[in-house]
């Protein structure tokens, strides 16, 4: 390195903050546009918006401007503070997700020791914006919404952390760059040269990720909280403008964030075998962001197959199959640990 | 002397942070019991639990408040509000939120606020976290973790079965079938 760039911390950390509030948004329009609005439409041969752009590309810039003109309304009855704090929360836990994602081997906000525990401990935050909004919105859809999410999240919170756990026994470490090295560095079956994705020896795990990810984004088969034909739109039903823009930009951000954290500890993340150093820095965005679309596609594949759970299904398929089988998974995993 | 906050042994930065964080917290807790509504009360109480956790980063305990926030806010603050919410949950302000036990209140506070100081000054007097100049942040988890499953792991396997009979006697308390 002859001309290495030396930056103080100030101005790395202000590097690192501006490119995640960018990365939030962008995440939130590709998979908005390319799943939601496209890939649901072709899946149901429908056209989907085309009229914006070629191909309805500019759909969601069209409706963020549409968001953003419309007039700040609040409920009569509501609690005005906590109805404009709620959204920001729930926006903030979104953003926090992002600071231990590691794009590449030096590309991360802060490569912290707690690393996906971390990442757990903010996306139940999430939780706590949602009941805000639900109760400060003075209407019984809303608060019906708010404790319906509350319970399901607190439900799958638990299967995706247990899920988690067998990925971190195995890496023998929670920070998510170390994970990454360690799928880099494993032989799967003593072949060498490809790594070990952890997708293969956990494969339980992965299932029990992607379904409690799916709970946590309220995603359809989960989406109890928001059922449109019940609650209108459960805790959002009384926000409008930028304030219901917040709540979109965090579901999808929230959802680029999990497909990126379920990459990175089950597809190797920013790794591809054979590229190392330097490369893997310039090269590692565009690989996650590749698996970052193979996990997303999957969590919206399902949303648009399966029809809603019932709520008592939804807490027995938590308690009764997820939880039991995530133990087992650690059991299994730390055996194997310990014995190989 | 030993300063009791051991502010010159650290840089401006912490202290400033350290400044804010305890301010703010000392506000939202005052916050938590005059506020005329119960569910802002709970909110009070996370801005609370938010400032411990900061504070524990503070000291380079990274694992400490990560568990604070997951426990505290995301499992404990969560289950408060979800039950008012499934009770009752009035907007704007209630007028019987107060009962008439405040002296003891006071006392039994004032109580603890001499026995902590006491007890912290008693132990730590002459100790101060070094942060500065023997940074903690590398393998603190794994600190933790070996400290539990070799050192006490006899009475972190009490805890876990005194849990787990709490549990199960919260289930048998709310079945009544």
């Amino acid at each position: 390195m002859t001309a290495a760039l030396h930056l103080a911390y100030w101005q790395t950390t202000t590097i690192k903050v501006l490119v995640v509030m960018g990365v939030i948004p962008l995440g939130a329009l590709v998979l908005a546009y390319v799943f939601l609005l496209k890939m649901m439409s072709h899946m149901q041969s429908r056209l989907g918006p085309m009229e914006a752009g070629p191909h309805g590309v500019l759909q969601l810039l069209a409706d963020a401007g549409k968001f953003l003109q419309k007039e700040d309304v609040f409920p009569e009855r509501a609690d005005r503070a906590v109805f404009a704090l709620a959204p920001v929360v729930v926006l903030m836990s979104a953003f926090l997700l992002y600071v231990v994602i590691p794009a590449g081997p030096r590309l991360t906000v802060s490569n912290l020791d707690t690393g996906v525990f971390f990442a757990l401990a903010v996306s139940s935050l999430s939780v706590l914006g949602v009941l805000m909004a639900g109760w400060s919105s003075a209407n019984k859809y809303s608060l019906i919404g708010a404790l319906r999410a509350a319970g399901q999240l607190i439900a799958y919170e638990l299967p995706l952390v247990l899920g988690v756990v067998g990925v971190v026994i195995q890496a023998g470490t929670m920070s998510l760059q170390g994970i990454v090295q360690a799928q880099a560095h494993g032989a799967l079956l003593g072949f060498k040269t490809l790594g070990e994705p952890y997708i293969l020896p956990q494969a339980l795990g992965f299932v029990l990720f992607i379904v409690g990810a799916q709970a946590e984004l309220t995603q359809t088969p989960f989406d109890m909280p928001l059922a449109e034909t019940e609650l209108v739109a459960g805790y959002m039903v009384e926000y409008t403008g930028f304030r219901f823009l917040f709540f979109f930009m965090a579901e999808f951000g929230t959802a680029f964030a999990f497909a990126a954290i379920g990459a990175t500890l089950f597809l190797g993340g920013w790794y591809v075998p054979g590229v190392h150093g330097t490369a893997a820095d310039v090269l590692g965005p565009f690989v996650l962001g590749a698996k970052i679309m193979l996990v997303s596609f999957f969590i919206f594949w399902f949303r648009f197959t399966y029809p809603r759970f019932r709520e008592d299904q939804l807490q027995a398929v938590a308690w009764k199959y997820l939880i039991p089988l995530a133990l087992v998974n650690i059991l299994v995993t730390g055996l194997l640990k310990v014995v190989v | 002397m030993p300063s009791l906050l051991a502010a010159a042994h650290l840089d401006v930065a912490q202290n400033v942070a350290f400044g804010f964080l305890a301010a703010s917290m000392a506000v939202a807790a005052i916050r938590v019991v005059t506020t005329k509504n119960i569910v802002h009360a709970a909110l009070y109480l996370v801005v609370v639990l938010a400032g411990v956790a900061g504070i524990y980063l503070l000291l380079a305990a990274e694992f400490t408040a990560v568990v604070q926030i997951i426990v505290y806010i995301g499992a404990i603050v969560v289950l408060f509000l979800f039950g008012i919410m499934l009770t009752r949950a009035p907007l704007g302000r209630t007028a019987n939120l107060d009962n008439n036990q405040r002296p003891l209140a006071l006392a039994v506070a004032l109580f603890l606020l001499g026995l902590l100081v006491y007890v912290l000054v008693d132990a730590f007097h002459s100790a101060h976290v070094d942060a500065l100049h023997r940074p903690l942040r590398v393998g603190t988890t794994a600190l933790v973790g070996n400290a539990i499953f070799q050192t006490y792991v006899v009475p972190f396997e009490a805890v876990s079965v005194l849990l787990l009979a709490a549990l199960v006697g919260a289930v048998v308390i709310a079945r009544r079938d």
